[in-house]
């Protein structure tokens, strides 16, 4: 039956249709929920790995045990799983193996906008692109064929309105892939570089072989127009917008298969044309190409580097009529995210702006930190960054940084990068302070189980890492948990680890606010006759509290009773609905 | 049909992926092609989210662009200004008359704009506004809000109101759907 569906749930669909028998990712907006789906099926054992890279070689371990296997990941994951997968194109597969990258142009939930079908054409491998549900789905199908009649992983890859729009497929049944069994085979699998000498003709003669087999491939079709004018040659959502803005009016070859790039088709369709543009988000790919096989086009001196398209664009940039609005004429003060009403984040970073440290952070809901009126972070580029680059930058300063500056890194984000970074401090010894942001879950993503919870991706438990333990493991001494809504046990944790004469971890743990199973206190409510309106409470940033007639006022449908503002008010103004006695 | 354009704009917690899945299955059930967009990660971190649901004989495009909504369904007012350019020439704004303050406004750095229905309504665009919350809380709870604006939205379309039901019985936990209805009820004769 027909259903309206995500195209991470529609990809999820496909793949799970298509056999496959082995899960393993790491959660990244827009992939996560391609593997969120495929966990509900039990026919596939899926799981939340610590990274992308172990999630990739878990994967390729279940190739090589003959199985259909599946990773999937957002565009900076894939940076962390480059290092296999650069040599899986060498060593080939045994079960089909499909690797999902997601990219967010717009950066709707990304520290960057980098463009993943570069990682096609440099670790030479195929990557089909999906338009639409419908297309997530029968590409997902699709890629396992071509992985095993190639011998190569393939890349599925999505972009946040092709992850995150629902459109309509029709799913079948699944049909299950025959195992194909393991073969000891150390010339294939082990690369040395005798070996993998050997291996990299079969990467070449492979990708001459898939460019034939673009030539062909339903993949890449030519739709027909009635203007050849011009001639448009686009993929993935791209593709959409075009049909919006032009319809049938202009010949359009859709690429489904953005790498290895049909080069016959190719030149046959720009001999078709009066004028052949490229339509593509983020970098010029198809276009270079294009270039490079001597074709004259027009691509990326029309269209934006950066961001996201929309049908509006299109239509400018292709010079057919524009819709235009009416917008507000008024100052509409912008709506940034913000840490949330309860969210334990809050009290730590409370006490780390009071105490003026200077805050090198980390990937996370906890990035928010970095908003005013906290702004207590002042770093973050990667995942695990603030735990390495903190011994960095200690070891450039010395006693005058290492007594005021901290990293903070989440729970999950720690499992994923931060523990090397702690080995190092611990092995090179600088005096850092680091503070692990335990909210018990992997927040930003949606609540993630990770390898800190106790608890699998099905909800089942599973092994859990004693934090504490694994830092006093590595050499830390002075490891101590505090509870982010106590601000003073705060103050002195923060204080005292500052001061000490070597390296300190501080785990503020208490979990997130929105997790079903924490129960919230009653909300607060600001007691008029006690409130100066001094808006000491407002220093936090608290979505729940405004000041409305020269009092703070409480919301109390967002209030989940935290009761941090309540430590900050002197004339005790902040006080509890609950009923006494 | 040429197709038509829905956005449902708010802030992110409040709601609105529950207005689009019920919109997805009721234009679904039409037998059109229906296409819809959602935000996930940091936005829904109590920034300003937006959905776009777009129906009619074959989607391309997921999104909306400006000028091209016909209804702007909105459950708190300086969104509903905020995205008052995404409207099209004539189309509709339902809005909640919530108020909630952004932090620029919180910290002090930014006023919250007075009078918006009326500010709007004297740019041009049609307002339709009902204090959405009061009628959830009447309904049984405050966290109904999405459904009372659907049961407003469905005052200007002209499809059975089975239709809506039906979509409502298969998008909503079983234990919640009479207070949903009554909440659609409310929503639907403010």
């Amino acid at each position: 039956m027909k259903q309206l569906m995500l195209g991470n749930a529609a990809a999820a669909r496909g793949l799970y249709e298509a056999g496959v028998a082995v899960v393993s990712s790491y959660p990244g907006t827009p992939s996560t929920e391609i593997t969120e789906e495929l966990a509900k099926f039990d026919e596939v054992y899926s799981e939340w790995a610590p990274n992308e890279k172990v999630a990739m070689e878990v994967a390729f371990g279940a190739s090589l045990a003959g199985k259909r296997s599946f990773c999937g990941m957002k565009h900076v994951g894939l940076n962390v799983a480059a290092d296999p997968l650069f040599t899986v194109s060498y060593t080939g597969v045994n079960g089909g193996m499909v690797i999902a990258v997601a990219d967010d142009a717009g950066m709707h939930s990304s520290q960057n906008e980098q463009d993943s079908r570069h990682y096609a054409r440099s670790a030479k491998l195929p990557m089909l692109e999906p338009s639409d549900s419908g297309e997530a789905y029968a590409f997902a199908k699709k890629a396992y064929e071509i992985s095993e009649q190639f011998d190569c992983p393939v890349f599925l890859k999505m972009c946040t309105r092709v992850a995150h729009s629902q459109s309509i497929v029709e799913p079948h049944e699944r049909v299950e892939a025959p195992a194909k069994p393991y073969e000891k085979n150390i010339a294939k699998y082990v690369m040395t570089p005798a070996n993998a000498i050997r291996r990299h003709p079969h990467v070449e003669e492979r990708m001459a072989k898939l460019a034939e087999f673009a030539e062909t491939s339903e993949l890449n079709r030519v739709e027909a127009g009635s203007d050849h004018g011009m001639g448009i040659i686009t993929s993935s959502t791209s593709y959409q917008y075009v049909k919006e803005v032009c319809g049938d009016r202009f010949p359009v070859l859709k690429l489904g298969m953005v790498w290895p790039l049909p080069e016959k088709k190719i030149r046959a369709f720009a001999a078709s044309v009066d004028k052949l543009i490229v339509v593509e988000e983020l970098d010029s790919f198809i276009e270079t190409y294009v270039r490079e096989l001597g074709l004259a086009v027009t691509g990326k001196e029309l269209f934006p580097l950066l961001g996201e398209f929309s049908q509006n664009l299109v239509a400018e940039k292709l010079g057919v009529p524009v819709h235009t609005g009416k917008a507000l004429d008024e100052n509409i003060p912008p709506r940034p995210p913000a840490m949330c009403a309860g969210c334990p984040h809050r009290g730590l970073f409370y006490t780390l702006s009071k105490n003026k440290c200077t805050v090198l952070g980390d990937i996370g809901c906890y990035t928010l930190g970095a908003a005013a009126p906290l702004n207590a972070i002042e770093m973050t580029l990667c995942m695990g960054a603030s735990v390495s680059s903190i011994h960095g930058y200690n070891k450039a300063l010395g006693a005058e940084s290492e007594h005021k500056t901290v990293a903070v890194i989440g729970d999950s984000t720690f499992m994923h990068s931060g523990m090397t970074g702690l080995a190092n401090i611990a092995y090179n010894q600088s005096n850092s302070t680091v503070i692990i942001l335990d909210n018990s879950i992997t927040g930003m993503t949606g609540h993630q189980q990770n390898p800190t919870t106790g608890y699998n991706i099905k909800g089942d438990p599973a092994g859990k890492i004693d934090l504490e333990a694994l830092c006093r493991a590595m050499g830390f001494a002075r490891v101590r948990v505090v509870d982010p809504y106590d601000l003073d046990a705060c103050d002195k944790a923060v204080r005292e680890e500052l001061a000490a004469d070597e390296p300190s971890v501080i785990i503020s743990r208490r979990p997130c606010a929105l997790l079903k199973y924490v129960k919230h206190s009653a909300p607060l409510r600001v007691s008029a006759d006690e409130c100066v309106g001094c808006k000491g409470c407002m220093k936090i940033g608290c979505p729940a509290i405004s000041f409305q007639d020269g009092k703070a006022r409480v919301d109390e449908t967002l209030c989940v009773g935290c009761g941090v503002c309540a430590q900050l008010c002197r004339f005790g103004a902040l006080q509890s609905t609950a009923k006494e006695g | 049909m040429e197709t038509k354009n829905i956005m449902i704009v708010g802030v992110g917690g409040q709601g609105s992926l529950l207005a689009s899945k019920l919109l997805g299955h009721l234009l679904l059930g039409q037998g059109y092609d229906v296409k819809v967009s959602e935000v996930h990660g940091m936005s829904q971190r109590g920034g300003s989210v937006v959905t776009y649901v777009r129906y009619g004989d074959k989607v391309a495009s997921p999104v909306i662009d400006r000028g091209e909504a016909d209804y702007i369904v909105s459950f708190e007012l300086l969104e509903a200004a905020r995205w008052m350019g995404y409207l099209k020439p004539g189309g509709q704004i339902v809005t909640s008359t919530q108020r909630i303050d952004p932090m620029p406004v919180i910290t002090g750095a930014a006023q919250y704009p007075e009078n918006l229905v009326e500010k709007m309504r004297a740019a041009g665009a049609k307002v339709d506004a009902l204090d959405c919350l009061a009628l959830a809380e009447q309904a049984g709870s405050s966290k109904a809000t999405n459904i009372v604006l659907m049961g407003r939205l469905s005052h200007y379309f002209d499809l059975p109101e089975e239709a809506w039901q039906k979509s409502l019985e298969a998008m909503v936990p079983a234990k919640f759907l009479d207070l949903n209805r009554k909440a659609f009820e409310l929503g639907k004769n403010a």
